[in-house]
């Protein structure tokens, strides 16, 4: 139990005063249920109460009821500056994983047809998409090519021939970032990333096959191609990999030594920051776009093998369409209340009114379709949680169960598994996470994300 | 703490002691150096303000290796004065045949990244993003 440094605004609203900690210049307020915020971790509360202390923040920080402790900022950290009032960007506040995030592709088969075939469909998935420690992607870019991905994001991918032009509208800003600057980013992470695109990567990363489990909103659903319970989806997370994190590291440390001049400090240094109009922030915002659009060429990419091992298979002429694809850890220039406000997501989503949400739940308990509301417009910049939040740390997690031994279990309970390794697969067991339905019942009474539909796993690769 | 990464505490009664068992822990998060032959050598060269930013720019340096030729490494030959690093670090190429892979490691960060030392004991605090 934590020290309940917050006071109630409403079931699902909690509220540390800018008077709580000397620097705090907004409240820092916590969306959960009182049973996620009881099991909050102090460092969160210190965490996003150091966030508050950034230049330029408008109303309040946010943290998401899956939130947990992260790198200076907490995972599920929703924070907006204002350019205008010296508003800074944060690495920090973003992630390592820049555009770490999730897609939802679905597919005209249902359970019957895809059950007598998920070993092998699954053992497919994991030999042809290139997931763990060290392992390439089928690729191999020329650094030029590289450049033409960073810059073109998912673009690119569909002009090479791996996707579908109609895959574009169903992305995220359409999955390409057009302010992408490759000649803001160092030779060292392009020469990190270049092997890595269409590599899953391996942690919390992952390839689910899924079922429709339950519908909350029919309209809705068959809108978005969810056509039925037992419907056979595919939902991956993934982000932009090594290149990502050495932008994210360069740009941290710059800003690092920066600070001074620009008359900043903050709490953690892993806050590190730049007034977002100065030079070195424009181009960490041009770097960051770059990352983001590898994000979003990796998964591209990714969707192509699965439609090829799909169609190998289960049958030529497979039709798998994308339902959205959304980032969990970015930043961007958005409009509210009449001003434009550099919105920080750092394991949030963002959730505008009527878009597609994709919650990813754990390997063992299911995930979430949901869609954006006009209160979280209102209300928390336009955004969400991301999943379900780690409550274990992976060591404690890998000393309670053991990986082989959770596969076979959950093979029993009708869910295939291949792991690139057995203490990476424990490390990801659903008792490390926090409850999914619990965190999808507080962003529903919270009105910030409404569900639509829940999935639940038949097969999983991990890196 | 936090609770998605791999956090870890290198000793060394040198400076050099510590970089190399700083180094083998974070290859140990991915993998058993045991069975990763040293191969191939890539000479090191770095300078910093301070032996706790060398250490970081030490363990970036390796990951970057990691990634750029898809590699595990599993000797480390260091040698540090102030804070000038020559090394040579040793290692072969992924084969996840041979080596028992095990999660990957993307950055080193600076969360409670320290160098201390206590009674002639260095010790480092090291959490690494994976």
């Amino acid at each position: 139990m934590n020290s309940k440094p917050y006071s109630k605004i409403s079931d699902t609203v909690w509220e540390i005063p800018a008077a709580y900690k000397k620097g705090m210049r907004v409240p820092a307020r916590i969306i959960a249920t009182e049973k996620l915020i009881n099991a909050m971790e102090e460092e969160v509360f210190e965490q996003i109460t150091n966030v508050a202390h950034l230049p330029g923040l408008v109303k309040y920080v946010l943290c998401m009821p899956d939130g947990h402790v992260g790198y200076g900022c907490p995972i599920g950290g929703v924070g907006a500056t204002d350019p205008k009032q010296g508003g800074v960007i944060s690495p920090g506040m973003i992630g390592f994983d820049i555009n770490c995030g999730m897609r939802l592709l679905t597919t005209p088969l249902t359970l019957k047809e895809v059950q007598p075939r998920i070993e092998r469909l699954v053992d497919s998935l994991f030999e042809r998409i290139p997931a763990g420690v060290g392992v390439a992607g089928f690729l191999h870019p020329t650094k030029r090519e590289f450049r033409n991905a960073i810059s073109k994001g998912a673009a690119w991918a569909v002009e090479k021939g791996l996707g579908e032009k109609e895959d574009l509208a169903g992305i995220e800003e359409n999955g390409t970032i057009p302010f992408a600057n490759p000649d803001k980013i160092s030779d060292r992470a392009i020469e990190r990333g270049l092997m890595q695109i269409g590599t899953l990567g391996s942690g919390n990363h992952y390839l689910e096959v899924q079922l429709v489990d339950a519908i909350f909103d029919p309209e809705r659903a068959t809108q978005w191609g969810i056509t039925g319970k037992d419907q056979v989806v595919v939902m991956f997370h993934c982000g932009s990999r090594g290149f990502g994190h050495q932008v994210a590291t360069d740009y941290l440390n710059v800003f690092e030594r920066k600070m001074e001049h620009y008359g900043i400090s903050v709490p953690d240094r892993q806050l590190a920051c730049a007034p977002f109009t100065s030079i070195d922030g424009q181009n960490y915002y041009q770097a960051m776009a770059a990352a983001f659009n590898l994000a979003f060429a990796n998964r591209q990419v990714i969707t192509h093998r699965i439609r090829e091992v799909f169609n190998e298979v289960l049958g030529r002429g497979l039709r798998l369409s994308v339902v959205y694809d959304i980032s969990h850890n970015i930043a961007k220039l958005e409009e509210y209340e009449g001003r434009k406000l550099v919105v920080h997501r750092k394991g949030a989503t963002r959730a505008f009114e009527n878009q597609p949400v994709i919650l990813g739940g754990s390997m063992e308990t299911g995930s979430y379709l949901l869609v954006g509301t006009k209160r979280a417009m209102e209300e928390t910049f336009g955004s969400t949680a991301h999943g379900s939040g780690r409550t274990m740390s992976r060591s404690s997690a890998k000393k309670s169960v053991d990986g082989k031994a959770l596969a076979h279990a959950m093979r029993k309970r009708g869910i295939y598994v291949r792991s690139a390794s057995w203490a990476g697969l424990a490390e990801e067991a659903a008792l490390a996470y926090k409850d999914i339905h619990e965190v999808v019942t507080a962003l529903s009474q919270a009105g910030i994300s409404e569900p639509v539909a829940s999935f639940k796993p038949i097969g999983n690769v991990k890196g | 703490m936090v609770t998605s990464d791999v956090a870890f505490e290198a000793t060394g009664k040198t400076p050099e002691e510590l970089f190399v068992n700083a180094a083998k822990e974070t290859m140990a998060v991915m993998t058993d150096v045991a069975k990763v032959e040293p191969k191939v050598s890539f000479p090191l060269e770095l300078t910093k303000d301070s032996l706790v930013d060398l250490l970081f720019f030490f363990l970036d340096e390796l990951i970057f290796l990691k990634d750029k030729h898809e590699m595990l490494f599993s000797r480390f030959d260091v040698k540090i004065s102030g804070t000038k690093l020559l090394a040579t670090v040793f290692g072969e190429k992924i084969d996840p045949k041979k080596h028992e892979l095990k999660v990957d490691v993307k950055a080193v960060t600076k969360h409670n990244f320290s160098v201390v030392k206590e009674k002639d004991i260095y010790k480092a605090t090291v959490v690494l993003d994976i």
